[in-house]
């Protein structure tokens, strides 16, 4: 029971870093109608950054944290910039296999970089870990962090969006983006925002993945980065609490796989869910059914 | 009528193009004019031409983005690899190799199918996603699987060689991580190029057909060719099925080009199904002959330009985004017509770029 009981928690903890990704997903999915490949990545570069000025440079953890932070969100309105807003209105398909582009060149940039071997991250946060269950059951540090980031991330984030002008505009653009621009919406100012913040929460989660996990390679974000999209098209793509959900699920699925059915197998279970919930609820647990118009 | 004998001839310069690169090949093997690094570079052209002709029925005809390419390259390898070493050990080479063509085009078919029932029925771009993950869920399994023979049949085992329990005489064939030793190595130059004639054959008929016309058009339209009656779902597995199957055969050829089949992330991991992907986009989407000139161009490139090496996927990551921007976006497409326009007045067509 008791083991049971931190794999679940852990599992938690893991869904919570999947529920920010998936976050950053849900939100560029719902308003630029795209899927953001490179959004993994920007999850390794962020921990990167991390690494280097927390391990490298010996300077405090939150300077660490914020560099991480503003890093990812420059680099992903960077890419918006340069690599996405010159294909608005291009195939689904040309932006997409661009998005691919993008990530690869992030992955091959960092390799040669940061060359082939991966790097120990040592964790930022050094919290004392807490006993319950007369100490059967340990939580550590960063697995407390983790669940408050996310509570936290997706409280400021609901707020955000129904009490700002800036989230009206997005919630506005992303169900109508041809009367939002009547409506004298900046439609490219908002995207580039969507990108700002799903990067930010990028690099938020980067430094929680890699604090959990400390292995710090190129390939970092990419599994991490499929398994959050999983966990939003769970939850339904382009709702907020449905990320949250599905990131939660999906962590404690991962988990327990791990645990009680085959480590090597864990990813592939993972997947099985995902073509599951396409068959059964292709618009995920909190999805809206979208009416399409001629 | 014009197009009619227009799209001929085009197939029978594609074909041409083919048959005039193995006579060049073979003279010059014959003639003693190939490196050795050339001669080991024969068969993998052959495969290669064949996985980006099929994703190019993805990608192009279909207009859907499979990223799972080099996973039912995987299933086709892995798939005839058992097979020659079972059942096809005592078989002749020849009948051998052609059973194993078939059987690894049948399984990566069924692979394919079991994959694109539930996601073709979606919008979007999820049949990426799920061919991603089914890529590497398949190179994770074939990587945990233990699989031996004896008397008794086919044992197989996720755990180690010990947990098979094999009698005596038994014999371990995928070894896990180590992958399936001592294969036959009996594939040829020449069973390469007519494996590729045959996929030709089979893409370009496709796409010249009724259903190929009907895959276009959902393509092209979705809306419209719903409401003439096309089924989507069931044209876009058509194509999803054969150019699985197709990754298949290439598969096979890999497999029978080894005498020891592992699946590592390099020969059968995201990275390989990118580079087919760069084959196709760098030849042109839709363009059946610069998939296969591009390919054979990417694979001999490389070897040349060794200094390269380093930087050879940071190219193909900026090759594939560049010719995105160049091809697609809507600001560059219209400059291109515009510039066309002013300086070829009679050849509109380049600003179209190669599409079918």
């Amino acid at each position: 029971m008791s083991s049971f009981l931190s794999y679940l928690i852990s599992g938690i903890s893991l869904g919570s870093v999947y529920a920010i990704i998936a976050l950053g997903y849900t939100m560029v999915y719902g308003i630029a109608k795209m899927l953001n490949f490179a959004h993994g990545d920007i999850i390794m570069v962020g921990a990167y950054i991390a690494f280097i000025v927390f391990t490298n440079m010996g300077l405090p953890p939150v300077v660490a944290i914020l560099a991480s932070v503003a890093g990812c969100t420059i680099l992903g309105v960077l890419i918006e910039r340069i690599a996405y807003k010159p294909l608005r209105g291009a195939s689904s398909l040309s932006v997409l296999i661009t998005a691919i582009g993008v990530s690869y060149f992030l992955q091959n940039s960092a390799l040669l970089l940061f060359g082939a071997d991966s790097k120990t991250f040592t964790s930022l946060v050094n919290i004392p870990s807490v006993t319950i269950m007369n100490g059967e059951v340990i939580i550590s540090g960063v697995t407390i962090v983790s669940i408050a980031a996310s509570i936290i991330v997706i409280v400021l984030l609901t707020l955000f969006i129904n009490k700002t002008k800036a989230g009206q505009a997005m919630l506005a653009v992303s169900e109508d983006t041809g009367a939002a621009t009547l409506m004298g919406i900046d439609v490219n100012k908002t995207i580039a925002l969507t990108f700002a913040i799903g990067s930010a929460l990028a690099g938020v989660a980067g430094v929680l993945l890699c604090s959990t996990y400390p292995v710090l390679s190129s390939q970092t974000g990419a599994m991490p980065g499929i398994k959050a999209f999983t966990a939003a098209v769970f939850g339904g793509i382009g709702s907020i609490p449905g990320a949250m959900i599905g990131g939660m699920v999906m962590g404690v699925v991962e988990n327990l796989s791990k645990a009680y059915i085959s480590s090597q197998l864990s990813d592939a279970i993972v997947f099985a869910l995902l073509i599951i919930i396409l068959l059964v609820k292709p618009t995920g647990l909190m999805g809206k059914k979208i009416q399409e118009k001629v | 009528m014009n197009t009619t004998s227009k799209t001929f001839r085009s197939n029978i310069i594609t074909l041409g193009l083919v048959l005039a690169f193995y006579a060049v090949m073979e003279a010059m093997l014959k003639g003693g004019m190939l490196s050795s690094l050339m001669k080991g570079l024969l068969v993998p052209l052959c495969y290669y031409m064949i996985l980006a002709v099929s994703l190019n029925l993805v990608v192009g005809i279909s207009g859907e983005l499979s990223l799972g390419h080099a996973g039912f390259m995987c299933v086709g390898a892995f798939v005839s690899a058992v097979f020659a070493r079972t059942l096809g050990a005592n078989l002749p080479g020849m009948v051998e190799l052609i059973v194993a063509v078939i059987i690894g085009a049948v399984f990566a078919a069924i692979f394919g199918f079991l994959i694109g029932i539930p996601v073709l029925r979606l919008r979007g771009d999820y049949l990426a996603i799920v061919t991603l993950a089914f890529g590497e869920i398949i190179k994770n399994v074939i990587n945990a699987v233990y699989l031996g023979v004896d008397s008794n049949g086919l044992h197989v085992s996720l755990k180690d060689v010990k947990s098979l329990g094999l009698e005596d005489g038994g014999e371990v064939i995928i070894k896990g991580a180590q992958g399936i030793g001592s294969l036959p190595r009996n594939s040829t130059f020449t069973f390469g190029i007519i494996l590729l004639l045959i996929t030709l054959f089979i893409v370009i008929n496709l796409i010249n057909s009724r259903h190929g016309r009907a895959i276009m058009s959902i393509r092209d339209n979705r809306i419209a060719a719903e409401s003439v009656g096309l089924s989507v779902s069931k044209y876009k597995l058509t194509a999803f099925v054969i150019s699985a199957a197709l990754a298949g055969v290439a598969g096979v050829l890999y497999s029978h080009n080894l005498a020891n089949l592992q699946a590592t992330s390099k020969n059968f991991g995201y990275n390989q199904s990118i580079m087919i992907l760069v084959f196709v986009v760098l030849g042109g989407i839709g363009n059946i002959r610069g998939s296969m000139i591009a390919a054979v161009v990417l694979t001999i490139l490389p070897e040349k330009l060794r200094f390269l090496s380093d930087y050879r996927m940071l190219i193909y990551a900026i090759v594939l985004i560049v010719m995105m921007i160049i091809n697609s976006a809507p600001k560059v497409v219209e400059w291109r017509k515009v510039m066309a326009e002013k300086y070829f007045k009679k050849d509109k067509k380049n600003a179209d770029g190669g599409e079918v």
